[in-house]
C-alpha cells in the first residue's frame, strides 16, 4: 500500500504544480478585462499532448496500484520466487531499440523540413522491434509454461502473467496507433506535403512518448519481477 | 484538428442533419449529457425500486413472497452498486460535465468529441452488461456493493456463479467508459477555456468536475484493478485474493491469497468515490447559493483551495472503511486523524455557503430549495462521519444502521438533492422550458422531509444496536417492539419519498411538452451558459463567434450597477468597477 500512496501524493502534486502556473492566488473579483492574462493556455500545448499525458498518468496508476498488490501479496507466507525466461533481457533489448527508433522518427520531424525518409525508416523500425517485442514476450510465456508454471500454478506466476499480459495490451493499442500514422506517412506524396504534414507530425510525437511510457513502464516491472 | 476548433479560427459548423448522427451517434457534448442522464436516471429507477422492495421486506417481513434472503441480499447490493456509480457518477459528471464544462468555459465542444462519444456507449454497455445479471440462472450477485472476497465468489453466495461475472465485467467497461470521459474533461478545462477564462474566473461548478474528474482518473484503476482480479480468481482459478478455503465439503484450488488485499483497493478507490460524487455537487451547490441569493460566493479562493484539500486529503483516509477488519492501532490511529483533518476543509465549504446567504437576496426558487436543503442534509451526515471516522466509536457502530443513515445521508440523500436543484437549475437553458414550480415545491419538501423520517429513525435504530445487512431480525430480546414499528414507518416513508420521485419525473414530461416558453436567463445568472445565443443552445454553443471572458463568475449585485449581476462576457466599460467594494 505504501508504493500506492506514495503515488497519488505526486500526481496530485503534478495537478496542483499545474493548476499553481495558472496562479491559484488571484483574487479574481478585484481584476476585469482579459490584459491580466491570456486565459487560453491552447497555444503552449495542443490538447492531444494534454491529453495523452492524463491517459499516462491513469495508466501509471493502474500499474502502480498493481505493483502495491504484487508487494502485498508478497508478504504472504506461501510466496515463491519465479524463475524468469532468460529471453526476458533479449525482450527488454528490442523494446528500447524500438524507443530510440521511434525518437529518430520525432527528431526527424523537428527539422525545418522534415526527413520523410528518416521519418519513415524510423517508424517502420519501430513498429517492427516492437513487433518483435510481442513475439519475443509470448516465448516466454511459453517457455514459462514449460518449465512448469502457468497462469494460476503460483501467486509469482499469476502475476507474471497479469503484468507481461496487461503490458502486452497496452503495447497492441499503441502499435495500432503507430500502425495508421506510418501507413499514412508512407501515402505521403513527397513532392506535395505541406498541408497534410503537420498532424501526421504531431501524431509521430504522440507514439514517441507512447514508446517511451512504455519503456518505463516495462523497466519498471522487469526490476520489479527480477529483484523479488 | 480538434484544437484548432476550439481556438475558433475559422470555425465552420459542421452541424450534424440527419436523425441519427444528431441524436444517436452524436458526437455533441449537450446530446451526450442529455444520453448519460436518461441512461442513468433508468437505472436509477431500478435501484429504486430495489429500495422499496428491501424496506418492504425490512418494514413487513416476510409479507411479500418475492423477497427471499437470496433476492434480498442481490437487491442490496445492486442497489448500492447502482446508486453510487451507475447513477450518482455517471450523472454528475457524465451528464453535468458534458452540459456545463463546454458551455461554462465558452468552448464549442469537448477537446475529442469522438472519444466523449465512445466514452457513452461504453457507459450504456456497462449498463446493460449490469442488468443482464437479473436475467442470467442464479441472478446478479448478492455479496454487497463491497463484493468482499472470499464470500464473492464461493458457492452459497447469491450470483456466485454468473451474477458476479456480469458485475465484475461490467464494473471493468464503467472504468474504461469514464476515463475516456475522464480525459475529455480534464483536457478541454485546461485547453479550450475561451480568450480570459483564467482558472480562477471558473465557476465553482467547474471546479468541483475538474477535482472530481482527477480524483475518478486516479482512483477508478484500483477498481478495474479489484475487478480484474477477482475475475481472475473466479475463472482461472489464481490465488490474489482467495485465501485457502474448504466449501461445502470440498478443498477449493486456492491458496494463500489475501481477502485484506481486496479491501485496500477496494477503498483505495471507494474513499475518493466519495468525493468523487460530492465535490460537484459541492461546486454545484456554491453556484446555486450565490445566484438565488443574488449574492457573490463568500471565500471564492478559499473555497476553491477546499476543493483541492479535499481531493488530496481523499486519498489517504481509505482504510477508516476498515477498522473492523482489523489492523495495527498506529494505522487506525493515523486513518483516523486523517478522517478528521479532511472535516476542516469541508467545514469551510460549509461556513462559507451559510456566510454567502447571510445577508443575501434570498429567492426561495425551487433549486434554491434544494440547495439549501442540501446544506441541511449534508451538516447531519457530515457529523455522523465525525462519529464514525474515530476508531473506538465506530467498532461497535459499524455493523448497525447507524452507519446505513450516515451514509445516505452524507452522500446518498445531500448528492441527490443537488442533482434535483441543479436539473430544476438548469432545466430551462437545456429544454427551453420552465418545470412547474408547484410540482417541484411538493417534489421538494416530500422528498427533504421524507428523508428525515427515513433516516433519522436509523440513527436511533443503530444505537439500539439493530444491525445491517439482516435479512430478517427475528426475535430478539435487545429489539423492542417499538423499533419494529419504527421500521414499518421508515417503510411508509420510503415509499412515499420514492413515489415523489415518480411525480418529479411527471415534472419533467409535462414541462418539457407543456411547460412555459423559458427566456434566455430566467435566472440572471452571470455565467457563461446562461449568455448562449440560443436556448436551447445549438450545435456549436456561440454563434459566429466565441465570447470573451472579462471578470469572475459571481458579480452579483454589484453597488451601481444597473442590474443586480454582471454577465462574465460583459466588457468593462458598460458597468462600474467591483473594485470600490471592501
Amino acid at each position: 500500500m505504501s508504493i500506492m500512496a506514495m503515488f497519488v501524493p505526486i500526481a496530485l502534486a503534478i495537478v496542483l504544480w499545474l493548476a499553481l502556473l495558472q496562479k491559484l492566488q488571484a483574487k479574481p473579483w478585484l481584476v476585469q478585462g482579459i490584459a491580466a492574462e491570456p486565459g487560453n493556455s491552447a497555444t503552449r500545448y495542443p490538447a492531444k499532448v494534454i491529453g495523452l499525458g492524463v491517459f499516462l498518468a491513469v495508466v501509471t496508476a493502474l500499474f502502480t496500484l498493481f505493483a502495491a498488490a504484487y508487494h502485498m501479496r508478497m508478504a504472504v507466507p506461501d510466496w515463491s520466487h519465479l524463475p524468469l525466461p532468460k529471453i526476458l533481457w533479449f525482450n527488454t533489448a528490442l523494446l528500447a531499440l524500438s524507443s530510440i527508433a521511434l525518437q529518430w522518427a520525432w527528431s526527424a520531424t523537428d527539422r525545418p523540413a522534415p526527413g520523410l525518409i528518416d521519418i519513415r525508416r524510423g517508424l517502420l523500425a519501430g513498429a517492427s522491434l516492437a513487433l518483435l517485442f510481442v513475439a519475443g514476450q509470448l516465448l516466454a510465456w511459453r517457455q514459462l509454461d514449460a518449465n512448469g508454471f502457468f497462469f494460476s500454478c503460483t501467486p509469482a506466476s499469476a502475476f507474471f502473467y497479469l503484468f507481461t499480459g496487461l503490458h502486452g495490451l497496452h503495447l497492441v493499442g499503441g502499435l495500432l496507433v503507430l500502425g495508421k500514422t506510418t501507413t499514412k506517412i508512407y501515402r505521403l506524396d513527397l513532392s506535395n506535403r505541406t498541408a497534410a504534414v503537420a498532424p501526421l507530425l504531431l501524431s509521430i510525437k504522440l507514439c514517441a512518448i507512447y514508446w517511451h511510457f512504455l519503456l518505463l513502464i516495462w523497466l519498471a516491472i522487469f526490476a520489479l519481477l527480477f529483484l523479488t | 484538428m480538434a484544437q484548432i476548433a476550439i481556438a475558433d479560427q475559422g470555425y465552420e459548423s459542421h452541424e450534424p442533419h440527419s436523425f441519427v448522427t444528431r441524436y444517436i451517434w452524436s458526437q455533441d457534448h449537450k446530446v451526450i449529457a442529455i444520453q448519460y442522464a436518461i441512461t442513468a436516471t433508468g437505472v436509477g429507477l431500478v435501484a429504486l425500486i430495489l429500495s422499496w422492495l428491501m424496506r418492504l421486506q425490512l418494514g413487513f417481513p416476510h409479507q411479500v413472497s418475492l423477497i427471499d434472503p437470496h433476492a434480498y441480499y442481490q437487491f442490496i447490493t445492486m442497489h448500492g452498486m447502482i446508486m453510487v456509480i451507475y447513477l450518482l457518477t455517471a450523472l454528475f459528471l457524465g451528464g453535468f460535465g458534458n452540459y456545463l464544462i463546454p458551455l461554462m468555459i465558452g468552448a464549442r465542444d469537448m477537446v475529442f468529441p469522438y472519444l466523449n462519444m465512445l466514452s457513452y456507449w461504453f457507459y450504456l454497455l456497462s449498463v446493460i452488461v449490469l442488468l443482464a445479471g437479473f436475467f442470467i440462472p442464479g441472478g446478479p450477485t448478492g455479496a454487497g456493493w463491497t463484493l468482499y472476497p472470499p464470500q464473492a465468489i464461493l458457492r452459497g453466495t447469491p450470483g456466485a456463479e454468473l451474477g458476479v461475472i456480469t458485475m465484475l465485467v461490467s464494473l471493468a467497461i464503467f472504468v474504461v467508459a469514464f476515463t475516456m470521459g475522464g480525459l475529455n474533461y480534464v483536457t478541454t478545462i485546461l485547453q479550450a477555456r475561451t480568450r480570459g477564462m483564467t482558472l480562477m474566473r471558473m465557476p465553482l461548478t467547474v471546479w468541483g468536475i475538474f477535482m472530481a474528474t482527477v480524483l475518478g482518473l486516479l482512483a477508478f484503476p484500483a477498481l478495474f484493478v479489484s475487478a480484474i482480479m477477482m475475475l481472475l480468481d473466479r475463472l482461472l482459478g489464481t490465488s490474489f485474493f482467495m485465501p485457502a478455503v474448504i466449501s461445502m465439503g470440498t478443498q477449493l484450488p486456492n491458496a494463500g491469497g489475501s481477502p485484506i488485499l481486496f479491501q485496500h483497493l477496494f477503498w483505495f478507490f471507494g474513499h475518493p468515490e466519495v468525493y468523487i460524487v460530492a465535490l460537484p455537487a459541492f461546486g454545484i451547490v456554491s453556484d446555486l447559493l450565490s445566484t438565488h441569493a443574488r449574492k457573490n460566493i463568500f471565500g471564492y479562493r478559499m473555497m476553491v483551495w477546499a476543493i483541492l484539500a479535499i481531493g488530496c486529503l481523499s486519498f489517504v483516509v481509505w482504510a477508516h472503511h476498515m477498522y473492523v477488519s482489523g489492523m495495527n492501532p498506529y494505522f487506525g490511529f493515523f486513518f483516523a486523524t486523517t478522517t478528521l483533518i479532511i472535516a476542516v476543509p469541508t467545514a469551510i465549504k460549509v461556513y462559507n455557503w451559510i456566510l454567502t446567504l447571510w445577508r443575501g437576496n434570498i429567492h426561495l426558487t425551487v433549486p434554491m430549495l434544494f440547495a439549501i436543503g442540501f446544506i441541511f442534509t449534508f451538516v447531519h451526515g457530515g457529523l455522523t462521519g465525525l462519529f464514525l471516522g474515530n476508531v473506538v466509536v465506530d467498532l461497535p457502530l459499524s455493523d448497525t444502521y447507524f452507519v446505513v443513515a450516515h451514509f445516505h445521508m452524507v452522500m446518498g440523500v445531500s448528492p441527490v438533492l443537488v442533482m434535483f436543484g441543479a436539473i430544476y437549475h438548469w432545466f430551462p437553458k437545456i429544454t427551453g422550458r420552465m418545470f412547474n414550480e408547484k410540482l417541484g415545491k411538493i417534489h421538494f419538501w416530500v422528498t427533504f422531509l421524507g428523508a428525515y423520517a427515513i433516516f433519522l429513525p436509523m440513527h436511533y435504530l443503530g444505537f439500539l444496536g439493530m444491525p445491517r445487512r439482516y435479512y430478517a431480525l427475528g426475535d430478539t430480546a435487545f429489539i423492542p417492539a417499538s423499533a419494529h414499528e419504527l421500521n414499518m414507518q421508515i417503510t411508509v416513508a420510503a415509499l412515499i419519498v420514492g413515489a415523489a420521485q415518480l411525480l418529479f419525473l411527471g415534472n419533467v414530461i409535462w414541462s418539457l411538452r407543456k411547460g412555459e416558453l423559458a427566456s434566455a436567463n430566467p435566472w440572471g445568472a452571470t455565467t457563461l451558459e446562461w449568455q448562449t445565443p440560443d436556448t436551447p443552445p445549438r450545435h456549436g454553443n456561440w454563434g459566429a463567434t466565441l465570447p470573451i471572458v472579462y471578470r469572475w463568475a459571481y458579480d452579483y449585485s454589484v453597488p451601481g450597477a444597473a442590474q443586480d449581476f454582471i454577465p462574465q462576457n460583459l466588457p468593462p466599460t458598460d458597468a462600474p468597477s467591483a473594485e470600490t467594494k471592501p
